[in-house]
């Protein structure tokens, strides 16, 4: 859990950097120059397959160790009362099923579009009202992420998942690095210190883009 | 104090087990838990019924055979303590208490409140010792040990082997008991030779008992009465990540029983 926690712990922040492109001023020019590269890169194809190795790999591993971990309690206890520890710590695997759910739902609105554009369509065929014309999302990602974020419920379930993914990963963080036998009394403050800036920062980037895209503070 | 006891019973390992309410009157606030308990026994010994089954040894915090789940929490309301040093004035009048045993599967219950917990036993078996040949008694300080090294030693070896930190984990890991051992032994001189091997049989046989596995939620060491702490969980990973993975560990074999 822990190596493949801390693995996409590093893919999130090649994800955010590479999507704050929409950020620049420019009407997304810059951010379809990136994901065209990355989308059309076979470096980056044979780098996705990696990818999802990881993905899948961190999931079944802990739906494994879950029920795993439930079955080793068969008479549960009838009063339970919770010290003094995070709640989140131990909802990682709720956490986990909602930010699963929401992987699901976040594929198939960007990368099935982008890699099967024929079947699925997608922004394909779309005139925009400033006049430009696309008919493959993977030209046209920025205009794909406004289709999708042009939705208030997409919004509403996209800000949902990011809250979790950030509990997820204040405890995911820190956990992943105890796990690997971080020990050293000055590095543990550290690392905590950094799992927590960590697990605002990247959520909250992430909430940015269908927020101001919704609003449209960022437009093409 | 008059209080409301409500307390499992169960006969043997195969009873199914359910819980009884026992009333009882005239406790005195300076009685520990388990004196409370003697105090009902007597009474259920008069009255021809089956006295109460629970551990207890020494009745002051060292020896590590108290093992009660009173109100959800192994040993009771009170940080750092063990059942026979919780004293009844921690409750108020009236309180309704419930006490269950220890609840695991590698800790069947015997009778009542009394879990079998050899598979500790079993772990500790498997490498929590240091092998000293037989001949006079070493002199305490014929080997230095730093003062740093023996004070976080020490923290480790408080460890009482009671069982609270399985009782209270969300997983039913046994991961701050295993650790504290490795963690302890790793620290001194004395426990060098058979650093890797310790490690690796530890783990594996806490594994083999069939306890789950450690997600750093920390509930363990809010109930372990000696408050060791989860660091020595991280130090025991961390020993387990270099026996298996360092160079020249041709030598770490794991014994199976």
């Amino acid at each position: 859990m822990a190596f493949t926690g801390i693995f996409l712990i590093i893919f999130l922040i090649v994800h955010a950097s590479a999507n704050a492109c929409i950020f620049v001023p420019d009407h997304g020019a810059t951010f379809n120059k990136v994901a065209h590269f990355l989308g059309t890169n076979w470096i980056m194809h044979l780098l996705e397959v990696g990818l999802f190795v990881g993905f899948i790999l961190h999931i079944v591993q802990g739906i494994t160790i879950t029920i795993q971990n439930k079955k080793k309690r068969p008479v549960k206890y009838s009063m339970v009362r919770r010290p003094d520890t995070h709640w989140y710590s131990s909802a990682m695997g709720l956490l986990g099923i909602i930010i699963l759910i929401f992987l699901i739902i976040h594929l198939s609105q960007f990368w099935v579009h982008t890699r099967f554009a024929g079947v699925f369509g997608g922004v394909g065929d779309i005139t925009y009202d400033n006049g430009m014309y696309v008919n493959k999302p993977v030209d046209n990602l920025f205009g794909q992420m406004e289709l999708v974020f042009s939705h208030a419920w997409v919004v509403i379930v996209y800000l949902i998942a990011l809250l979790a993914l950030g509990f997820h990963l204040a405890h995911g963080f820190q956990s992943a690095f105890r796990t690997l036998g971080m020990t050293s009394s000055r590095y543990i403050p550290v690392i905590r210190g950094i799992g927590y800036a960590y697990s605002i920062i990247i959520p909250l980037a992430f909430a940015c883009m269908p927020v101001l895209m919704y609003f449209g503070v960022v437009h093409s | 104090m008059n209080l409301t006891l409500k307390i499992w019973r169960q006969r043997n390992s195969q009873d199914k087990g359910h819980f009884e309410t026992y009333p009882v009157s005239d406790i005195s606030e300076d009685m520990s838990f388990l004196e409370m308990f003697d105090v009902l026994n007597e009474r259920l010994i008069t009255e021809g019924k089956d006295p109460i089954a629970f551990d207890n040894d020494c009745r002051e915090g060292i020896c590590g055979m108290c093992s009660m789940y009173i109100n959800g929490r192994p040993h009771g309301p009170l940080h750092g303590t063990t059942t026979c040093q919780l004293h009844m004035r921690h409750f108020h009048e009236g309180e309704t208490i419930v006490v269950e045993p220890w609840r695991a599967q590698p800790f069947p219950v015997i009778k009542d409140l009394v879990v079998d917990r050899s598979s500790f036993d079993r772990i500790i078996e498997a490498g929590g010792y240091i092998s000293v040949n037989t001949g006079n008694a070493v002199d305490a300080n014929a080997i230095p040990v730093e003062k740093d090294k023996a004070d976080l030693a020490f923290t480790a070896a408080t460890c009482i082997g009671c069982g609270a930190c399985v009782a209270a984990c969300p997983n039913t890991s046994a991961m701050l008991f295993v650790s504290a051992k490795i963690s302890q032994l790793a620290q001194l001189p004395q426990g060098n030779p058979e650093r890797k091997t310790r490690v690796v049989n530890m783990i594996h046989q806490m594994d083999e008992e069939g306890f789950g596995s450690c997600s750093n939620i920390g509930e363990c060491e809010q109930a372990c009465p000696k408050e060791i702490s989860i660091t020595h969980i991280a130090r025991a990973n961390h020993e387990f990540l270099r026996a298996t993975f360092a160079a020249g560990n041709k030598n770490v074999k794991v014994e199976h029983s």
